[in-house]
């Protein structure tokens, strides 16, 4: 059992009770909802006369279904399902109270760009929302982590969940990543190593040299696919870092304010002699830009390293793999670089944050998108989006050839009219590879960084980004 | 079974055993886009979901079905599924899907952690077994698929044929199912004052 680590500590404070089947009641400190996984819930409170009691430690935005190109956002909605569930919400936030950031708000976006850029998410918090990448908020250093929609219901009925405590994997990221390799290659790496079922049971505690020298947003999308790997949740101890992004933000307390919430900030961080149920060391000297090459986000291999012969692999892996490239069309021997790409897409709760469009723009700058590739740009947020446009990071991408967009989580699950066609393949900064996730069962998804992306817009292929040559702008 | 949103007593909501016949789904780290793709999430209701279990696994390329066994195995209830299943999105809607569809169980050889708490608050037992046990058991299935198969959620068994074997479950769902409790609104919120005690004493939480 692990003793002394952020997660027992905060775990600790939001324990409300031990209820009767064994389990914690937990309080949540903040609850994200959104328009897929809160309609049943928000309907049966009002069948059973139930009224939220916690509506202020609730926020709402509208991310999964919405149109990206500014001209489909416009009231109502072309799509009648996707209309009734932005009306839904609208309805369902207003009579509970709770704030919403909707279509017409200038500060809608993905739930999980969303609530860290206006500093709702702080270290020490409980974090849930009806989305499996709420592990992103763990970066802050606080407990996140999805639910599923009677969930839901019991957060907005009671803003408590029934949990099992996980045990606490503690992985160290040793060495330092070199240029254009990202935090994005560093969790590729992890979930590659441990696999998409490695996480089960746990929540991971990610440090090390590699992740403290991480930004912020960095280490949102590091957190992010804790999921990925099979780890509910994923955590990041808060630092100075952490306290500097957080400093001015909208819902930050400030001055000697501030300074009192950081006492208890700093108090919930692991201890440096905290035990843990299991302690995994990486080093990521060396580690080159990751890809996947396969249907799970664990099927994935540095950009220059052959793609595995199904038969060299674990015995329980083989079938998987094979199933796998027949339907993503690689040959094993042979490295991803080169892979025809037909779609570009920037963008998602995992690397849809200014700084990935940045480095996705220091790539583009000067070139254009390859004549049979169609790329798509698609900021995490309103908030995302105007600080690109006032630098004048969107005229960069807009040159190059890219389709700027509105907020939304866009072709990522394709619930929007954004949508791989045909067996397509796409270089994607998302988060999962699975058959069918980008709306076509025949499309074909690569994950990798946003630098990545940029490169392979350009090359029309998989391209190791270190090897484009220098551009005069 | 109960459904999820019925207020009855508790003694309707008591998940104690799963008897029925089986269906087999194959393969490990099956996610919760190839149980419901997201196109079907684009709704209000839960109305509908049993059309839309694993609807492109089910289809060949020219729309028509398939012999996927969600296409072969109709009026089955116990599902059997090998590692990691449930694996990617939160969805509620996957189970929800699977639970329409006719499955009331499910044994595997192990499930993503929010899948099988979705199934938890469905009142679905997910229960987990040996790799060799659950390949018998898709075997034997698939041989016989008009054999019976039974699920003891009490004593953590599965019987098919004259055989009897353990299984696991997990302690949590165990005592939910068994003990009725799986709906946990009326739970959670029986300790009121306990909530606002904690919430009080936590420092980002404004006093009221």
């Amino acid at each position: 059992m692990s003793e002394g680590t952020l997660y027992d500590k905060v775990w600790d404070r939001h324990k409300v009770a031990d209820l009767p089947n064994g389990q914690d009641q937990l309080f949540i400190g903040l609850h994200l909802i959104h328009e897929v996984t809160s309609p049943q819930p928000f309907s049966e409170l009002r069948e059973r006369g139930i009224e939220v009691p916690y509506p202020e430690r609730n926020v709402a935005t509208v991310d999964h279904i919405v149109p990206t190109r500014p001209e489909g956002r416009e009231r109502p909605l072309a799509d009648g399902s996707a209309e009734g569930m932005l009306t839904a919400l609208e309805r369902n936030t207003a009579e509970s109270d709770i704030q919403f950031y909707g279509l017409d708000s200038d500060k809608q976006g993905i739930t999980h760009v969303v609530a860290p850029e206006l500093g709702l998410t702080q270290p020490g918090m409980t974090v849930v929302c009806g989305d499996s990448h709420t592990a992103t908020h763990g970066a802050f250093g606080s407990i996140a982590f999805g639910i599923g929609t009677s969930q839901v219901r019991d957060v907005l009925a009671s803003q408590c969940v029934a949990a099992d405590k996980a045990a606490v994997r503690q992985i160290e990221v040793d060495g330092t990543l070199g240029p254009g390799v990202h935090s994005k290659d560093l969790i590729l790496k992890i979930i590659a190593e441990l696999g998409v079922d490695g996480g089960v049971g746990y929540v991971y505690e990610y440090g090390g040299e590699a992740v403290r020298d991480l930004s912020m947003e960095e280490r949102l999308a590091v957190c992010n696919m804790s999921i990925e790997g099979g780890a509910r949740a994923g955590y990041i101890n808060p630092d100075e870092t952490t306290y500097e992004f957080l400093r001015g933000r909208e819902f930050v307390p400030e001055g000697d304010a501030f300074e009192e919430r950081k006492a208890y900030w700093e108090a919930v961080a692991s201890d440096d002699d905290a035990d843990y149920d299991d302690v995994v060391r990486l080093d990521v000297d060396g580690l080159e830009p990751m890809v996947t090459w396969g249907t799970t986000p664990g099927q994935a291999v540095g950009v220059s390293d052959p793609v595995p012969a199904p038969e060299n692999l674990p015995e329980g892996e083989r079938e998987a793999a094979r199933t796998a490239q027949a339907h993503t069309g690689v040959e094993p021997g042979e490295s991803m670089a080169g892979y025809d790409i037909d779609v570009a897409f920037l963008g998602t709760c995992t690397n849809g944050r200014t700084s990935d469009f940045r480095e996705a723009a220091a790539v583009l700058a000067g070139r254009e998108v390859h004549p049979d590739v169609r790329a798509l740009a698609v900021p995490g947020s309103q908030t995302v989006k105007s600080t690109l446009e006032a630098e004048g990071v969107d005229d960069v991408f807009r040159a190059a050839g890219f389709d700027w967009r509105e907020a939304g989580c866009s072709m990522c699950l394709a619930m929007n009219d954004d949508s791989l066609e045909g067996d397509e393949r796409c270089a994607s900064s998302s988060n999962r590879n699975y058959v069918g996730r980008q709306g076509s069962k025949d499309g074909r998804t690569v994950l990798m960084s946003p630098a990545m992306v940029a490169a392979a817009a350009v090359e029309g292929e998989v391209t190791d980004v270190r090897d484009l040559a220098e551009v005069d702008t | 079974m109960s459904d999820a949103t019925d207020d009855d007593g508790v003694e309707e909501m008591k998940v104690r055993r799963v008897a029925g016949t089986g269906v087999p789904i194959r393969g490990d780290d099956i996610d919760t886009d190839q149980i419901i793709p997201a196109r079907f999430l684009k709704t209000t209701t839960w109305e509908g979901m049993d059309e839309y279990a694993f609807y492109d696994a089910r289809r060949d390329d020219d729309g028509e079905l398939n012999d996927h066994p969600f296409n072969e195995y109709k009026g089955a209830n116990v599902l059997v599924v090998n590692d990691n299943f449930g694996c990617g999105s939160s969805r509620e809607h996957a189970p929800r899907a699977l639970a329409r569809w006719g499955v009331e169980a499910i044994v595997g050889e192990s499930f993503a952690e929010i899948f099988a708490d979705n199934c938890k608050s469905l009142g679905i037992p997910a229960a987990t077994a040996d790799p060799e046990t659950v390949a018998e058991l898709q075997d034997v299935i698939e041989a016989t698929p008009e054999a019976g198969i039974e699920l003891d959620v009490v004593d953590k068994q599965v019987t098919y044929g004259n055989e009897t074997v353990d299984v696991s479950i997990d302690e949590a769902m165990h005592g939910a199912l068994v003990q009725g409790i799986w709906d946990t609104v009326a739970l959670l919120r029986s300790n009121m004052d306990a909530i606002d005690g904690t919430a009080t004493d936590l420092p980002y939480v404004e006093s009221r």
